[in-house]
Protein backbone atom coordinates (compact mmCIF):
# COMPACT_ATOMS: atom_id res chain seq x y z
CA UNK A 1 0.00 0.00 0.00
CA UNK A 2 1.38 3.73 -1.13
CA UNK A 3 -0.39 6.00 1.35
CA UNK A 4 -1.70 5.29 4.45
CA UNK A 5 -3.62 8.22 5.56
CA UNK A 6 -3.34 8.00 9.47
CA UNK A 7 -1.42 5.29 11.75
CA UNK A 8 -4.08 3.28 13.24
CA UNK A 9 -5.13 3.53 16.62
CA UNK A 10 -3.47 0.02 17.86
CA UNK A 11 -5.00 0.32 21.35
CA UNK A 12 -8.16 1.43 20.34
CA UNK A 13 -8.36 -1.74 18.43
CA UNK A 14 -7.03 -3.96 20.88
CA UNK A 15 -10.03 -2.84 23.49
CA UNK A 16 -12.35 -3.39 20.79
CA UNK A 17 -11.32 -6.85 19.93
CA UNK A 18 -11.05 -7.29 24.31
CA UNK A 19 -14.73 -5.58 24.52
CA UNK A 20 -15.91 -8.09 21.58
CA UNK A 21 -14.59 -10.78 23.14
CA UNK A 22 -16.38 -10.63 26.43
CA UNK A 23 -19.45 -10.01 24.77
CA UNK A 24 -19.24 -13.17 22.74
CA UNK A 25 -18.48 -15.17 25.23
CA UNK A 26 -21.78 -13.76 27.54
CA UNK A 27 -23.23 -14.37 25.15
CA UNK A 28 -22.67 -18.20 26.15
CA UNK A 29 -22.89 -17.29 29.90
CA UNK A 30 -22.82 -21.22 31.15
CA UNK A 31 -19.89 -22.11 29.00
CA UNK A 32 -18.14 -19.26 30.12
CA UNK A 33 -18.50 -19.65 33.84
CA UNK A 34 -17.75 -23.91 33.31
CA UNK A 35 -14.85 -22.83 31.24
CA UNK A 36 -13.41 -20.58 34.39
CA UNK A 37 -14.28 -23.13 37.01
CA UNK A 38 -13.13 -25.87 34.95
CA UNK A 39 -9.82 -24.17 34.52
CA UNK A 40 -9.53 -22.95 38.22
CA UNK A 41 -10.11 -26.72 39.13
CA UNK A 42 -6.98 -28.45 37.50
CA UNK A 43 -5.24 -25.54 39.49
CA UNK A 44 -6.54 -26.77 42.51
CA UNK A 45 -5.72 -30.23 42.06
CA UNK A 46 -1.80 -29.36 40.72
CA UNK A 47 -1.81 -27.13 44.08
CA UNK A 48 -3.29 -30.72 46.35
CA UNK A 49 -0.65 -32.36 44.86
CA UNK A 50 2.34 -30.12 45.67
CA UNK A 51 1.17 -29.60 48.97
CA UNK A 52 0.63 -33.71 49.85
CA UNK A 53 4.82 -33.54 48.06
CA UNK A 54 5.69 -31.19 50.92
CA UNK A 55 3.94 -33.08 53.43
CA UNK A 56 6.96 -35.24 53.05
CA UNK A 57 10.15 -33.47 51.92
CA UNK A 58 10.81 -29.88 53.70
CA UNK A 59 12.67 -28.44 50.09
CA UNK A 60 13.22 -29.13 46.67
CA UNK A 61 16.39 -30.33 46.37
CA UNK A 62 19.36 -29.65 48.81
CA UNK A 63 19.84 -26.05 50.07
CA UNK A 64 18.02 -24.26 47.00
CA UNK A 65 15.55 -22.12 49.30
CA UNK A 66 12.32 -23.39 47.65
CA UNK A 67 10.63 -24.50 50.63
CA UNK A 68 6.94 -25.02 50.14
CA UNK A 69 5.60 -21.91 50.66
CA UNK A 70 8.53 -20.51 48.18
CA UNK A 71 7.51 -22.78 45.75
CA UNK A 72 4.06 -21.58 46.06
CA UNK A 73 5.39 -18.49 45.30
CA UNK A 74 6.83 -19.98 41.81
CA UNK A 75 3.72 -21.92 41.49
CA UNK A 76 1.95 -18.58 41.76
CA UNK A 77 4.11 -16.74 39.02
CA UNK A 78 3.93 -19.90 36.46
CA UNK A 79 0.35 -19.51 37.05
CA UNK A 80 -0.41 -15.62 36.41
CA UNK A 81 2.15 -15.90 33.44
CA UNK A 82 0.29 -18.86 31.62
CA UNK A 83 -3.30 -17.57 32.30
CA UNK A 84 -1.67 -14.15 30.63
CA UNK A 85 -0.42 -15.85 27.93
CA UNK A 86 -3.58 -18.17 27.64
CA UNK A 87 -6.08 -15.14 28.16
CA UNK A 88 -4.32 -13.27 25.52
CA UNK A 89 -2.56 -15.35 22.72
CA UNK A 90 -3.82 -19.23 23.20
CA UNK A 91 -6.94 -19.30 21.18
CA UNK A 92 -5.28 -17.16 18.45
CA UNK A 93 -2.29 -19.05 17.76
CA UNK A 94 -4.55 -21.93 17.69
CA UNK A 95 -6.90 -19.84 15.19
CA UNK A 96 -4.09 -18.75 12.99
CA UNK A 97 -2.81 -22.32 11.87
CA UNK A 98 -6.99 -22.65 10.81
CA UNK A 99 -6.91 -19.02 8.95
CA UNK A 100 -3.34 -20.84 7.13
CA UNK A 101 -5.73 -23.61 6.26
CA UNK A 102 -8.44 -22.17 4.87
CA UNK A 103 -7.32 -19.44 3.53
CA UNK A 104 -8.86 -16.48 5.49
CA UNK A 105 -6.19 -15.15 6.10
CA UNK A 106 -6.64 -13.17 2.97
CA UNK A 107 -9.07 -11.53 4.65
CA UNK A 108 -6.37 -10.06 7.17
CA UNK A 109 -3.74 -9.57 5.17
CA UNK A 110 -5.98 -6.62 3.09
CA UNK A 111 -6.38 -4.91 6.78
CA UNK A 112 -4.40 -1.84 6.62
CA UNK A 113 -2.87 -3.00 10.09
CA UNK A 114 0.34 -5.35 11.27
CA UNK A 115 -1.39 -8.39 10.77
CA UNK A 116 0.92 -10.00 13.37
CA UNK A 117 -1.04 -7.64 15.56
CA UNK A 118 -4.23 -8.61 14.29
CA UNK A 119 -3.70 -12.68 14.44
CA UNK A 120 -2.54 -12.63 17.58
CA UNK A 121 -4.61 -10.20 19.77
CA UNK A 122 -8.25 -10.75 17.49
CA UNK A 123 -9.68 -12.99 20.31
CA UNK A 124 -9.10 -12.32 24.27
CA UNK A 125 -10.17 -15.55 26.06
CA UNK A 126 -11.75 -14.22 29.48
CA UNK A 127 -11.90 -16.86 31.02
CA UNK A 128 -8.59 -17.18 31.63
CA UNK A 129 -8.97 -14.42 34.35
CA UNK A 130 -10.22 -16.63 36.96
CA UNK A 131 -6.56 -18.31 36.80
CA UNK A 132 -5.25 -15.10 37.08
CA UNK A 133 -7.02 -14.29 40.26
CA UNK A 134 -6.16 -17.58 41.49
CA UNK A 135 -2.09 -16.86 40.73
CA UNK A 136 -2.22 -13.46 42.43
CA UNK A 137 -4.35 -14.88 45.76
CA UNK A 138 -1.83 -17.49 46.26
CA UNK A 139 1.09 -14.82 45.66
CA UNK A 140 -0.42 -12.90 48.47
CA UNK A 141 -1.23 -16.00 50.34
CA UNK A 142 2.33 -17.44 50.41
CA UNK A 143 4.19 -14.13 50.90
CA UNK A 144 1.99 -13.87 54.30
CA UNK A 145 3.45 -17.03 54.88
CA UNK A 146 7.34 -16.42 54.33
CA UNK A 147 10.26 -14.36 55.96
CA UNK A 148 11.20 -12.67 53.15
CA UNK A 149 10.33 -9.69 52.24
CA UNK A 150 10.71 -8.30 48.79
CA UNK A 151 12.01 -4.92 48.65
CA UNK A 152 10.25 -2.02 46.20
CA UNK A 153 13.11 -2.93 43.76
CA UNK A 154 11.66 -6.15 43.35
CA UNK A 155 7.79 -5.39 43.27
CA UNK A 156 8.84 -2.70 40.41
CA UNK A 157 10.73 -5.29 39.05
CA UNK A 158 8.48 -8.61 39.41
CA UNK A 159 5.71 -7.26 36.42
CA UNK A 160 8.71 -6.45 34.31
CA UNK A 161 9.82 -9.80 34.27
CA UNK A 162 6.96 -11.01 34.22
CA UNK A 163 6.11 -9.46 30.78
CA UNK A 164 9.38 -10.11 30.12
CA UNK A 165 8.24 -14.17 30.91
CA UNK A 166 4.90 -13.67 28.54
CA UNK A 167 6.58 -12.34 25.83
CA UNK A 168 9.06 -15.33 25.44
CA UNK A 169 6.08 -17.97 25.73
CA UNK A 170 4.16 -15.52 22.95
CA UNK A 171 6.91 -15.85 20.56
CA UNK A 172 7.32 -19.68 21.19
CA UNK A 173 3.94 -19.89 20.67
CA UNK A 174 3.39 -17.49 17.15
CA UNK A 175 6.52 -19.11 16.03
CA UNK A 176 4.87 -22.93 16.24
CA UNK A 177 1.61 -21.65 14.84
CA UNK A 178 3.50 -19.70 12.25
CA UNK A 179 4.96 -22.92 11.75
CA UNK A 180 1.39 -24.19 10.12
CA UNK A 181 2.23 -22.44 6.95
CA UNK A 182 5.10 -25.30 6.00
CA UNK A 183 3.25 -28.34 7.44
CA UNK A 184 -0.37 -27.87 7.39
CA UNK A 185 -1.61 -29.97 9.79
CA UNK A 186 0.26 -28.51 13.23
CA UNK A 187 -1.71 -30.54 15.96
CA UNK A 188 1.79 -31.79 17.31
CA UNK A 189 3.01 -28.96 17.54
CA UNK A 190 0.65 -27.79 20.21
CA UNK A 191 1.61 -30.54 22.03
CA UNK A 192 5.09 -29.82 21.86
CA UNK A 193 4.64 -26.41 22.99
CA UNK A 194 2.44 -27.95 25.73
CA UNK A 195 5.63 -30.18 26.51
CA UNK A 196 8.37 -27.44 26.37
CA UNK A 197 6.68 -25.47 28.76
CA UNK A 198 5.99 -28.05 30.76
CA UNK A 199 10.01 -27.56 31.54
CA UNK A 200 9.55 -23.99 32.80
CA UNK A 201 6.89 -25.28 35.78
CA UNK A 202 9.70 -25.71 38.12
CA UNK A 203 12.47 -23.97 39.71
CA UNK A 204 15.85 -24.37 37.33
CA UNK A 205 18.00 -25.71 40.89
CA UNK A 206 16.30 -29.29 39.98
CA UNK A 207 17.97 -29.67 36.58
CA UNK A 208 21.65 -30.97 37.69
CA UNK A 209 23.90 -33.73 36.79
CA UNK A 210 24.77 -34.82 33.72
CA UNK A 211 22.22 -34.58 32.26
CA UNK A 212 20.44 -32.30 33.54
CA UNK A 213 22.93 -29.55 33.25
CA UNK A 214 22.64 -29.83 29.45
CA UNK A 215 18.73 -29.90 29.76
CA UNK A 216 19.11 -26.52 31.99
CA UNK A 217 21.62 -24.70 29.65
CA UNK A 218 19.28 -25.66 26.58
CA UNK A 219 16.05 -24.36 27.93
CA UNK A 220 18.06 -21.09 29.28
CA UNK A 221 19.77 -20.00 26.30
CA UNK A 222 18.83 -22.03 23.31
CA UNK A 223 14.95 -21.86 23.72
CA UNK A 224 14.85 -19.75 27.42
CA UNK A 225 11.46 -21.52 28.87
CA UNK A 226 13.38 -21.39 32.14
CA UNK A 227 13.90 -18.31 32.33
CA UNK A 228 9.97 -17.63 31.80
CA UNK A 229 8.89 -18.22 35.82
CA UNK A 230 12.24 -18.56 37.43
CA UNK A 231 13.71 -14.99 36.68
CA UNK A 232 10.31 -12.95 38.63
CA UNK A 233 10.05 -15.76 40.96
CA UNK A 234 13.21 -15.58 42.78
CA UNK A 235 12.73 -11.86 42.86
CA UNK A 236 10.24 -13.02 45.41
CA UNK A 237 12.14 -15.15 47.45
CA UNK A 238 15.71 -14.29 47.70
CA UNK A 239 17.63 -10.59 48.25
CA UNK A 240 19.25 -8.92 45.37
CA UNK A 241 22.69 -9.57 45.86
CA UNK A 242 23.78 -12.54 43.47
CA UNK A 243 24.91 -15.37 44.92
CA UNK A 244 26.80 -16.95 41.79
CA UNK A 245 27.54 -15.37 38.60
CA UNK A 246 24.47 -17.38 37.02
CA UNK A 247 22.43 -15.26 39.50
CA UNK A 248 23.75 -12.27 38.51
CA UNK A 249 23.42 -12.65 34.44
CA UNK A 250 19.81 -14.33 34.49
CA UNK A 251 17.65 -11.11 35.17
CA UNK A 252 19.84 -9.60 32.27
CA UNK A 253 19.73 -11.78 30.16
CA UNK A 254 15.86 -12.44 30.29
CA UNK A 255 16.06 -8.76 29.10
CA UNK A 256 17.79 -9.94 26.36
CA UNK A 257 15.68 -13.26 26.13
CA UNK A 258 12.72 -11.66 25.68
CA UNK A 259 13.57 -9.06 22.97
CA UNK A 260 15.51 -11.56 21.02
CA UNK A 261 12.54 -13.93 20.99
CA UNK A 262 10.25 -11.26 19.80
CA UNK A 263 12.52 -10.48 17.30
CA UNK A 264 12.80 -13.72 16.07
CA UNK A 265 9.49 -14.62 16.07
CA UNK A 266 8.15 -11.32 14.29
CA UNK A 267 10.94 -12.70 11.21
CA UNK A 268 9.57 -16.33 11.13
CA UNK A 269 6.09 -14.84 11.31
CA UNK A 270 6.94 -12.40 8.29
CA UNK A 271 8.90 -15.51 6.42
CA UNK A 272 5.81 -17.97 7.02
CA UNK A 273 3.70 -14.81 5.24
CA UNK A 274 5.96 -14.64 2.36
CA UNK A 275 5.68 -18.83 1.93
CA UNK A 276 1.70 -18.42 2.48
CA UNK A 277 0.23 -19.14 -0.85
CA UNK A 278 -3.73 -18.82 0.15
CA UNK A 279 -6.07 -21.47 -0.38
CA UNK A 280 -8.30 -20.78 -3.08
CA UNK A 281 -11.40 -21.94 -3.73
CA UNK B 1 -38.23 -50.51 20.23
CA UNK B 2 -37.10 -53.67 22.11
CA UNK B 3 -34.08 -53.12 24.61
CA UNK B 4 -31.01 -54.75 23.26
CA UNK B 5 -30.09 -58.09 24.60
CA UNK B 6 -26.41 -58.93 25.86
CA UNK B 7 -24.83 -59.35 22.56
CA UNK B 8 -27.59 -58.63 20.22
CA UNK B 9 -30.49 -56.95 19.23
CA UNK B 10 -33.98 -57.46 18.76
CA UNK B 11 -34.81 -59.58 15.86
CA UNK B 12 -37.20 -58.01 12.72
CA UNK B 13 -40.50 -58.54 12.78
CA UNK B 14 -40.83 -59.56 16.61
CA UNK B 15 -41.09 -63.12 16.16
CA UNK B 16 -39.74 -65.20 18.86
CA UNK B 17 -35.94 -66.23 18.38
CA UNK B 18 -35.14 -70.02 17.21
CA UNK B 19 -32.11 -71.94 17.92
CA UNK B 20 -31.38 -71.81 14.53
CA UNK B 21 -31.79 -67.56 14.44
CA UNK B 22 -29.52 -67.40 17.37
CA UNK B 23 -26.83 -69.37 15.81
CA UNK B 24 -27.11 -67.03 12.14
CA UNK B 25 -27.14 -63.70 14.45
CA UNK B 26 -24.29 -64.78 16.70
CA UNK B 27 -22.23 -64.77 13.33
CA UNK B 28 -23.76 -62.32 11.98
CA UNK B 29 -22.43 -60.17 14.97
CA UNK B 30 -18.73 -61.52 14.64
CA UNK B 31 -18.77 -61.24 11.33
CA UNK B 32 -20.16 -56.96 11.82
CA UNK B 33 -17.28 -56.81 15.13
CA UNK B 34 -14.50 -57.48 12.57
CA UNK B 35 -15.55 -55.30 10.48
CA UNK B 36 -15.71 -52.63 12.88
CA UNK B 37 -12.43 -53.70 13.95
CA UNK B 38 -11.18 -53.19 10.56
CA UNK B 39 -12.47 -50.09 9.78
CA UNK B 40 -11.11 -49.08 12.61
CA UNK B 41 -7.79 -50.03 12.10
CA UNK B 42 -7.91 -48.50 8.72
CA UNK B 43 -9.22 -45.31 10.11
CA UNK B 44 -5.94 -44.87 12.72
CA UNK B 45 -3.24 -46.26 10.26
CA UNK B 46 -3.74 -43.18 8.00
CA UNK B 47 -2.05 -40.60 10.56
CA UNK B 48 0.64 -42.72 12.00
CA UNK B 49 3.59 -40.59 11.73
CA UNK B 50 2.41 -37.95 13.49
CA UNK B 51 0.86 -41.15 16.05
CA UNK B 52 4.47 -42.15 16.73
CA UNK B 53 5.93 -38.90 17.70
CA UNK B 54 3.00 -37.57 19.75
CA UNK B 55 3.56 -40.65 21.37
CA UNK B 56 7.11 -40.77 22.28
CA UNK B 57 6.69 -36.54 23.07
CA UNK B 58 4.04 -37.83 25.74
CA UNK B 59 7.03 -39.35 27.92
CA UNK B 60 8.53 -35.63 27.75
CA UNK B 61 6.92 -34.97 30.77
CA UNK B 62 8.39 -38.11 32.60
CA UNK B 63 11.76 -36.15 32.19
CA UNK B 64 10.67 -33.11 34.38
CA UNK B 65 9.41 -35.92 37.04
CA UNK B 66 12.69 -37.61 37.33
CA UNK B 67 13.77 -34.44 38.04
CA UNK B 68 11.19 -33.49 40.75
CA UNK B 69 11.73 -36.15 42.40
CA UNK B 70 15.29 -36.37 42.57
CA UNK B 71 14.93 -33.22 44.18
CA UNK B 72 12.00 -33.74 46.55
CA UNK B 73 14.56 -37.02 47.65
CA UNK B 74 17.16 -34.66 47.82
CA UNK B 75 15.15 -32.39 50.04
CA UNK B 76 14.19 -35.34 52.22
CA UNK B 77 18.02 -36.51 52.88
CA UNK B 78 18.45 -32.76 53.93
CA UNK B 79 16.70 -33.34 57.09
CA UNK B 80 18.44 -36.07 58.58
CA UNK B 81 17.46 -39.46 59.08
CA UNK B 82 18.48 -40.32 56.36
CA UNK B 83 14.77 -41.90 54.99
CA UNK B 84 15.33 -43.13 51.50
CA UNK B 85 11.66 -44.14 50.65
CA UNK B 86 8.25 -42.13 50.84
CA UNK B 87 5.43 -45.02 51.91
CA UNK B 88 7.41 -47.64 50.80
CA UNK B 89 8.26 -46.16 47.11
CA UNK B 90 12.36 -45.20 46.60
CA UNK B 91 13.09 -42.99 43.83
CA UNK B 92 13.65 -45.49 41.19
CA UNK B 93 10.63 -46.88 42.36
CA UNK B 94 8.81 -43.41 41.64
CA UNK B 95 10.36 -42.85 38.17
CA UNK B 96 9.19 -46.93 36.93
CA UNK B 97 5.99 -45.86 38.69
CA UNK B 98 5.33 -42.99 36.39
CA UNK B 99 6.41 -45.39 33.67
CA UNK B 100 4.11 -47.93 34.16
CA UNK B 101 1.22 -46.14 35.02
CA UNK B 102 1.87 -44.56 31.41
CA UNK B 103 1.63 -48.27 30.75
CA UNK B 104 -1.65 -48.95 32.49
CA UNK B 105 -3.40 -45.50 31.42
CA UNK B 106 -2.66 -46.57 27.90
CA UNK B 107 -4.90 -49.46 28.67
CA UNK B 108 -7.75 -47.66 30.47
CA UNK B 109 -7.92 -44.07 29.33
CA UNK B 110 -10.57 -44.24 26.21
CA UNK B 111 -10.38 -40.78 24.66
CA UNK B 112 -13.55 -39.36 23.56
CA UNK B 113 -15.90 -42.55 24.26
CA UNK B 114 -18.31 -40.91 26.65
CA UNK B 115 -18.22 -37.73 24.47
CA UNK B 116 -19.11 -39.73 21.64
CA UNK B 117 -22.11 -41.48 22.81
CA UNK B 118 -23.81 -38.22 24.42
CA UNK B 119 -22.98 -36.78 20.83
CA UNK B 120 -24.65 -39.43 19.49
CA UNK B 121 -27.79 -39.38 21.58
CA UNK B 122 -28.12 -35.93 20.95
CA UNK B 123 -27.51 -35.42 17.17
CA UNK B 124 -29.77 -38.29 16.73
CA UNK B 125 -27.33 -40.17 15.43
CA UNK B 126 -28.00 -43.19 17.84
CA UNK B 127 -31.01 -44.31 15.80
CA UNK B 128 -28.61 -45.97 13.27
CA UNK B 129 -27.87 -48.77 16.51
CA UNK B 130 -31.91 -49.03 16.59
CA UNK B 131 -32.34 -49.53 13.13
CA UNK B 132 -29.36 -51.68 12.16
CA UNK B 133 -28.71 -55.15 13.33
CA UNK B 134 -25.78 -53.93 15.12
CA UNK B 135 -25.55 -53.09 19.10
CA UNK B 136 -23.87 -50.27 20.02
CA UNK B 137 -22.05 -51.25 22.72
CA UNK B 138 -20.49 -54.16 21.12
CA UNK B 139 -19.80 -52.25 18.34
CA UNK B 140 -18.09 -49.45 20.60
CA UNK B 141 -16.10 -52.23 22.23
CA UNK B 142 -14.94 -53.52 18.48
CA UNK B 143 -14.18 -49.90 17.74
CA UNK B 144 -12.28 -49.49 20.98
CA UNK B 145 -10.31 -52.82 21.07
CA UNK B 146 -9.20 -52.27 17.13
CA UNK B 147 -8.49 -48.60 17.82
CA UNK B 148 -6.42 -49.72 20.91
CA UNK B 149 -4.44 -52.58 18.66
CA UNK B 150 -2.93 -50.25 16.68
CA UNK B 151 -2.41 -47.80 19.20
CA UNK B 152 -0.09 -50.95 20.80
CA UNK B 153 1.47 -51.21 17.44
CA UNK B 154 2.96 -48.03 16.52
CA UNK B 155 3.19 -46.91 20.06
CA UNK B 156 5.44 -50.59 21.21
CA UNK B 157 8.90 -49.03 19.59
CA UNK B 158 8.10 -45.58 21.91
CA UNK B 159 7.45 -47.38 24.79
CA UNK B 160 10.21 -50.45 24.39
CA UNK B 161 12.74 -46.89 23.77
CA UNK B 162 11.79 -45.35 26.95
CA UNK B 163 11.53 -48.37 28.81
CA UNK B 164 14.67 -50.08 28.11
CA UNK B 165 16.85 -46.14 28.33
CA UNK B 166 15.10 -46.22 31.84
CA UNK B 167 15.73 -50.00 32.55
CA UNK B 168 18.01 -48.81 35.67
CA UNK B 169 14.80 -47.75 37.33
CA UNK B 170 12.95 -50.78 37.73
CA UNK B 171 13.66 -53.40 40.22
CA UNK B 172 13.71 -56.18 37.15
CA UNK B 173 10.63 -58.55 36.35
CA UNK B 174 8.23 -60.20 38.65
CA UNK B 175 7.95 -63.74 39.54
CA UNK B 176 5.54 -65.46 36.96
CA UNK B 177 2.12 -65.37 39.01
CA UNK B 178 2.93 -61.72 39.88
CA UNK B 179 3.56 -61.27 36.07
CA UNK B 180 0.20 -62.77 34.72
CA UNK B 181 -1.89 -60.85 37.54
CA UNK B 182 -0.12 -58.04 36.41
CA UNK B 183 -1.56 -58.87 32.58
CA UNK B 184 -4.75 -59.59 34.32
CA UNK B 185 -5.40 -56.33 35.90
CA UNK B 186 -4.57 -54.74 32.59
CA UNK B 187 -6.91 -56.59 30.32
CA UNK B 188 -9.80 -55.45 33.19
CA UNK B 189 -8.07 -52.30 33.26
CA UNK B 190 -9.36 -51.65 29.69
CA UNK B 191 -12.57 -53.31 30.51
CA UNK B 192 -12.97 -51.38 33.22
CA UNK B 193 -12.20 -48.11 31.70
CA UNK B 194 -14.44 -48.61 28.47
CA UNK B 195 -17.58 -49.47 30.80
CA UNK B 196 -17.07 -46.85 33.21
CA UNK B 197 -17.24 -44.24 30.46
CA UNK B 198 -19.58 -45.90 28.40
CA UNK B 199 -21.95 -45.58 31.37
CA UNK B 200 -21.14 -42.42 31.95
CA UNK B 201 -21.86 -41.45 28.40
CA UNK B 202 -25.40 -43.34 29.00
CA UNK B 203 -26.00 -40.88 31.59
CA UNK B 204 -26.62 -38.56 27.96
CA UNK B 205 -30.32 -40.17 27.61
CA UNK B 206 -31.49 -38.15 30.66
CA UNK B 207 -29.68 -34.89 30.25
CA UNK B 208 -28.75 -33.53 27.25
CA UNK B 209 -25.79 -31.59 27.98
CA UNK B 210 -23.12 -33.32 29.88
CA UNK B 211 -19.56 -31.59 29.07
CA UNK B 212 -19.11 -30.18 32.47
CA UNK B 213 -19.58 -34.05 34.38
CA UNK B 214 -17.29 -35.40 31.55
CA UNK B 215 -14.93 -32.43 32.95
CA UNK B 216 -15.61 -33.67 36.38
CA UNK B 217 -14.82 -37.16 35.72
CA UNK B 218 -11.72 -36.11 33.86
CA UNK B 219 -10.43 -34.61 36.98
CA UNK B 220 -10.93 -36.98 39.51
CA UNK B 221 -9.90 -39.79 36.87
CA UNK B 222 -6.91 -37.86 36.75
CA UNK B 223 -6.04 -37.16 40.32
CA UNK B 224 -7.59 -40.14 41.71
CA UNK B 225 -6.53 -43.01 39.10
CA UNK B 226 -3.28 -43.06 40.45
CA UNK B 227 -1.84 -40.88 37.27
CA UNK B 228 -0.53 -37.81 39.42
CA UNK B 229 1.32 -39.76 42.12
CA UNK B 230 1.27 -43.00 44.11
CA UNK B 231 -1.95 -43.51 45.92
CA UNK B 232 0.10 -44.16 48.91
CA UNK B 233 1.05 -40.98 49.49
CA UNK B 234 -2.50 -40.02 50.78
CA UNK B 235 -2.65 -39.38 54.19
CA UNK B 236 -5.19 -41.07 56.60
CA UNK B 237 -8.84 -40.50 55.34
CA UNK B 238 -8.19 -39.92 52.13
CA UNK B 239 -6.44 -42.85 51.16
CA UNK B 240 -9.02 -45.02 52.85
CA UNK B 241 -11.67 -43.38 50.30
CA UNK B 242 -9.80 -43.35 47.40
CA UNK B 243 -9.12 -47.00 47.82
CA UNK B 244 -12.91 -47.55 47.85
CA UNK B 245 -13.32 -46.18 44.60
CA UNK B 246 -12.70 -47.92 41.14
CA UNK B 247 -10.73 -45.64 39.57
CA UNK B 248 -7.63 -47.10 41.08
CA UNK B 249 -8.09 -49.91 39.10
CA UNK B 250 -7.28 -47.69 35.96
CA UNK B 251 -3.96 -46.48 36.98
CA UNK B 252 -2.71 -47.09 40.43
CA UNK B 253 -3.49 -50.85 40.83
CA UNK B 254 -1.70 -52.51 38.12
CA UNK B 255 1.72 -50.49 38.61
CA UNK B 256 1.08 -51.40 42.23
CA UNK B 257 1.30 -55.21 41.61
CA UNK B 258 3.76 -54.85 39.01
CA UNK B 259 6.23 -52.94 41.37
CA UNK B 260 5.35 -55.53 44.31
CA UNK B 261 3.37 -52.87 46.31
CA UNK B 262 0.68 -55.36 46.69
CA UNK B 263 1.24 -58.95 47.38
CA UNK B 264 0.10 -61.93 48.73
CA UNK B 265 -3.35 -62.13 50.27
CA UNK B 266 -4.08 -58.08 49.02
CA UNK B 267 -2.89 -58.96 45.87
CA UNK B 268 -5.83 -62.08 45.15
CA UNK B 269 -8.27 -59.78 46.80
CA UNK B 270 -7.48 -56.49 44.73
CA UNK B 271 -7.21 -58.61 41.72
CA UNK B 272 -10.89 -60.13 42.89
CA UNK B 273 -12.16 -56.31 43.73
CA UNK B 274 -11.22 -55.16 40.18
CA UNK B 275 -13.13 -57.69 38.67
CA UNK B 276 -16.20 -57.43 40.35
CA UNK B 277 -16.15 -53.63 39.48
CA UNK B 278 -15.79 -54.75 35.69
CA UNK B 279 -18.62 -56.68 36.25
CA UNK B 280 -20.76 -54.22 38.15
CA UNK B 281 -20.22 -51.88 35.44
CA UNK B 282 -20.86 -54.03 32.20
CA UNK B 283 -24.21 -54.12 34.21
CA UNK B 284 -24.37 -50.66 34.51
CA UNK B 285 -23.91 -49.73 31.51
CA UNK B 286 -26.15 -52.34 29.96
CA UNK B 287 -29.26 -51.21 32.50
CA UNK B 288 -28.53 -47.61 31.09
CA UNK B 289 -28.73 -48.30 27.67
CA UNK B 290 -31.82 -50.35 27.81
CA UNK B 291 -33.27 -47.84 30.03
CA UNK B 292 -32.42 -44.71 27.85
CA UNK B 293 -33.04 -46.57 24.71
CA UNK B 294 -36.90 -47.12 26.40
CA UNK B 295 -36.63 -43.31 27.06
CA UNK B 296 -35.40 -42.02 23.58
CA UNK B 297 -37.64 -40.85 21.01
CA UNK B 298 -35.88 -40.32 18.00
CA UNK B 299 -37.88 -38.55 14.71
CA UNK B 300 -37.21 -37.79 11.45
CA UNK B 301 -34.78 -39.54 8.72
Amino acid sequence: MTAVPERPDYLRVFLTFARNSLVREMIFRGNFIIDTISSMAWVLINLAFYTLIFRYTPMLGADTGWGKYQFFLFLATTLIVNSLVRGLFMENADEFGELIRTGNLDFVLLKPMDTQFLVSLNRIEWSALGNLVLGLLLLFYALGKVDYRPGPVQVVLYPLYIGCGVAILYSLMITLAASSVWLVRNQSLFNFWFYITNFSRYPMEIYRGDFGTPLRLFFTFIVPVLVVVNVPARLLVRPLAPQSVEDAVLPLFALVAAAGSLAASRWVFNRALVSYRSASS
Amino acid sequence: MRAASAWGHGLPGGREASAGDVAETMVASLRIWFVALRISVEERLVYRADFALSTLMRFLPIVTQIFLWWAVFEGIQTVGGGRETIRGYSYNDFIAYYLLTMLSRAFSSMPGLASGITRDIRDGTVKKYLIQPVDMLSFLLAYRVAHKLVYYAVAAGPFALVFFLCRGYFPGWPDPPVLAAYVASLVMAFLLGFFLEATIGMIGFWFLEVRSLLFVYMLFNFFLSGHMFPLDMLPGMWGDVVGALPLQYLAYFPTAVFLGKVSGADLAGGVCIQLAWVVFFITTARVAMARGLRRYSGYGG
